[in-house]
């Protein structure tokens, strides 16, 4: 099997051809089949390569596997060729694994949707773009999967594109998405230039060697991490990803929440060589990350829609994910994503059962005691919510406290710090949710009381699997105090990372780390009774204190005024130079002006002239007799 | 008899043809005025062919009179098809050919 990884994103390609060429005529329990088969078949090679590339000795993890020359230009190849290495291999787990369950849960969400069809074969033109992505062998073919995956996200956040709103979330996301692509392009140009290649193994190759100027990798980082900051939503380009909650909500755990809002941590990793040596640029990264975390945390505490909360949540997490990185633990950073992708994604299929039951209501306001009516519901997301607050033994608890912890140890403290109030903001922001929808008096009317029901199998049997995973899956990377053996995570992604410069930290004692875990365990419970006894105890106590502290509370429920500030800024001049100058002035000005002027002009002086073909015969031939005559004088006078 | 007094008499006879083909209506007498112009160049290719003692002037004749015939045969045939549709011999009449 390692020896045909192509066949891994092959299925999901052709499930998506099926059903988009065909599949308006497919009665729909076919088109779940070949959707829902496609992805279950890659899930099965992606497992059954993983379980290859176990068997292979450690230094010997890193398959590459050519399909063709794509490009060969000059002395420029580009081929297109599949890497297995044990950072793939995770990726690849991940988005076969969670995409394969968000298919199953969809077959049920988007029962009757007029758009089965085509919501399918996005999914799965997702699929085998985000498997691209993460198994490209080279700059190149990562760079086709990155721009795929942001295609389909336009596609899949537009999807009821009979709504405005949706369609405005589309344009927003996909335009958003083309600032950070720029940064990521000549992030590759200055790559290419740099080292005349755009392989990964030639060029972290030559990285390794030390002889390539700090300067350089440091442009080169900072631009592919703003192309990151585009498809991560981090500060500055975040502002796409609460507005792509428009889409379908399987769409938002598996597109905005669990995979392809990771690929900027992914590329990130995947370039470590290249960030580990420039310092600088992994301060833009650390810096941005705690920025993002806190920022999107404090907006989450006060928003009122269930899906934005949990948008805001995605934000933040990633917002810990680059804090990793930037602290140069690049495994800690795939830890969380891989943890963050069960609990996030479970927690957005939570609230799409959610909002099925309530019949399309996504105001936590119009919601309150749901738990008697939707009780698998009400249990998984419950543990998601524990693991995303980093309550042991749940998987939140081990990444989240290695993120932490290693930002400290590696001489971050004020990070440390901020990444600290944050954890206990997460816990706070996740249980107001949780006990607004789940806890209290009903909330909703009378007519929506009635027909509330616990959704159909096939949306919770993959709420139960991700439940599973959120419980256990923080158990493959458990810290070395626990005296579980070394931490096996960092252990198998040690070869990708053979390259990576990594740097000798003045070692602490494990005493020190177990007091860190207690301490950030110790915050999120606060966080959590604080909850309840607003929310659960005292209901009208969250309105007093938003009354209270009213101009932080508008603050931060018009989300830091961050759009109406890149709507004045940035939106509002576009709009301005595009229709005053650039159309008004020169495409109607200048440039019509000039094709009417010349065309006006030729016809004034054919209007001058036209007075002589009058289609008299006889007129013409006075003319002509004319002509005659002048010419025999000029002949007799000039020439004679 | 001179050479001039040829060319003379062919220039009054081609003066002829011209101010009449410029100021006659009648396609019919403008057609007559054409030959009479025609003719008169022949009338000065003959008279040099002769003075100079060169051929070359009749054979340009020959031409011109098959050209003439040609043209005549085509033109009639216009004229007819104009006087079935537009009933009409004024050449001022058909005057659409124009911008």
């Amino acid at each position: 099997m390692i020896d045909y990884l192509w066949l891994i994103p092959l299925f999901p390609l052709i499930g998506s051809a099926i059903n988009g060429l065909t599949g308006k005529k497919l009665p729909d329990p076919a088109v779940s089949v070949i959707a829902c088969g496609s992805a279950f078949i890659s899930f099965i090679l992606a497992s059954i390569s993983f379980y290859e590339l176990l068997q292979l000795p450690v230094d010997e993890r890193h398959v590459l596997n050519t399909c063709f020359t794509w490009i060969a230009s000059g002395d420029f190849i580009a081929k297109a060729e599949f890497l297995l290495d044990p950072l793939s291999a995770v990726m690849l787990l991940i988005v076969t694994g969670v995409g394969f369950v968000i298919h199953l849960y969809s077959i049920g969400y988007m029962h009757g949707d007029g758009g089965y069809y085509r919501f399918f074969a996005y999914m799965n033109l997702f699929l085998f773009s985000m498997l691209v992505l993460v198994m490209a062998g080279n700059f190149l073919l990562m760079f086709v999967g990155w721009e795929g995956v942001g295609l389909c996200s336009y596609l899949l956040i537009g999807f009821y594109f009979d709504r405005r709103s949706a369609g405005d979330a589309g344009k927003k996301a996909f335009i958003v998405n083309r600032v950070g692509d720029v940064g990521f392009i000549l992030g590759l140009f200055l790559i290419f230039l740099t080292f005349n290649s755009l392989n990964f193994g030639d060029v972290f190759g030559e990285v390794a060697t030390g002889t390539i100027e700090v300067g350089i990798l440091t442009a080169i980082g900072v631009l592919l991490f703003v192309g990151a900051t585009g498809k991560s939503a981090q500060i500055p380009l975040y502002v796409w990803l609460p507005d792509a909650m428009e889409g379908p909500t399987p769409v938002s755990a598996l597109i905005h929440a669990a995979t392809m809002v990771t690929a900027g941590v992914y590329m990130v990793v995947r370039c470590s060589p290249i960030f580990s040596r420039a310092p600088i640029a992994l301060d833009v990264v650390i810096i941005v990350g705690i920025l993002t975390a806190l920022m999107a945390a404090t907006i989450g505490l006060v928003q009122r829609d269930i899906k934005r909360i949990l948008a805001y949540s995605t934000v933040s997490q990633l917002g810990y994910m680059f804090v990793a990185l930037g602290a140069g633990a690049f495994s800690a950073g795939i830890f969380h994503l891989m943890t963050h992708a069960f609990f996030k994604a479970l927690l957005f299929l939570g609230a799409g059962s959610v909002i099925h039951a309530m019949g399309g209501e996504q105001d936590l306001m119009r919601m309150g005691g749901l738990r008697k009516h939707t009780p698998i519901t009400f249990a998984t997301m419950f543990i998601a919510a524990l693991a995303i607050s980093g309550i042991p033994p749940f998987a939140g608890f081990f990444s989240k406290d290695e993120i932490l912890w290693l930002a400290f140890a590696n001489g971050h403290p004020v990070v440390w710090g901020f990444g600290f109030l944050t954890a206990g903001l997460t816990a706070f922001y996740m249980f107001r949710l949780i006990f607004l929808t789940f806890f209290g008096k009903p909330r909703y009317s009378e007519g929506v009381g009635h027909h509330l029901h616990e959704s159909p199998s096939s949306m919770t049997v993959p709420l139960i699997i991700l439940a599973v995973l959120s419980v256990i899956g923080g158990f493959v990377g458990t810290p070395a105090w626990m005296h579980l053996g070394p931490n096996r995570f960092f252990e198998f992604l040690e070869p990708s990372l053979a390259h990576t410069h990594i740097e000798e930290h003045a070692h602490h004692p494990h005493s020190t780390e177990i007091l860190f875990a207690l301490l950030s365990v110790l915050v999120a419970v606060i966080a959590i009774y604080i909850a309840y006894r607003i929310y659960v105890r005292r209901p009208e106590k969250a309105d007093a204190l938003a009354t209270r502290l009213r101009l932080v509370h508008r603050l931060l429920f018009r989300k830091y005024y961050v759009d109406e500030l890149y709507d004045a800024t940035v939106i509002k001049p576009t709009v301005w130079t595009s229709t005053k100058v650039l159309w008004k002035g020169f495409d109607v000005g200048l440039i019509d002006g000039a094709v009417n002027g010349s065309g006006r002009t030729i016809q004034g002086f054919a209007s001058i002239l036209k007075g002589i073909q009058n289609g008299l015969i006889r007129n013409y031939a006075v003319w002509i007799l004319l002509g005659a005559a002048a010419l025999l004088c000029y002949l007799s006078i000039f020439r004679g | 008899m001179d050479l001039l007094h040829y060319l003379i008499l062919s220039m009054l006879l081609f003066i002829v043809g011209a101010v009449g083909f410029i100021v006659k209506k009648n396609i019919i007498s403008m057609f007559l005025c054409v030959e009479l112009m025609l003719n008169a160049v022949n009338l000065s290719f003959i008279a040099f062919s002769s003075f100079l003692n060169q051929v070359d002037g009749q054979i340009i004749v020959f031409f011109v009179m098959v050209v003439a015939a040609v043209e005549a045969a085509v033109g009639l045939a216009i004229t007819i098809v104009l006087y079935r549709n537009r009933n009409t011999l004024n050449a001022d009449d058909a005057d659409t050919m124009k911008w």
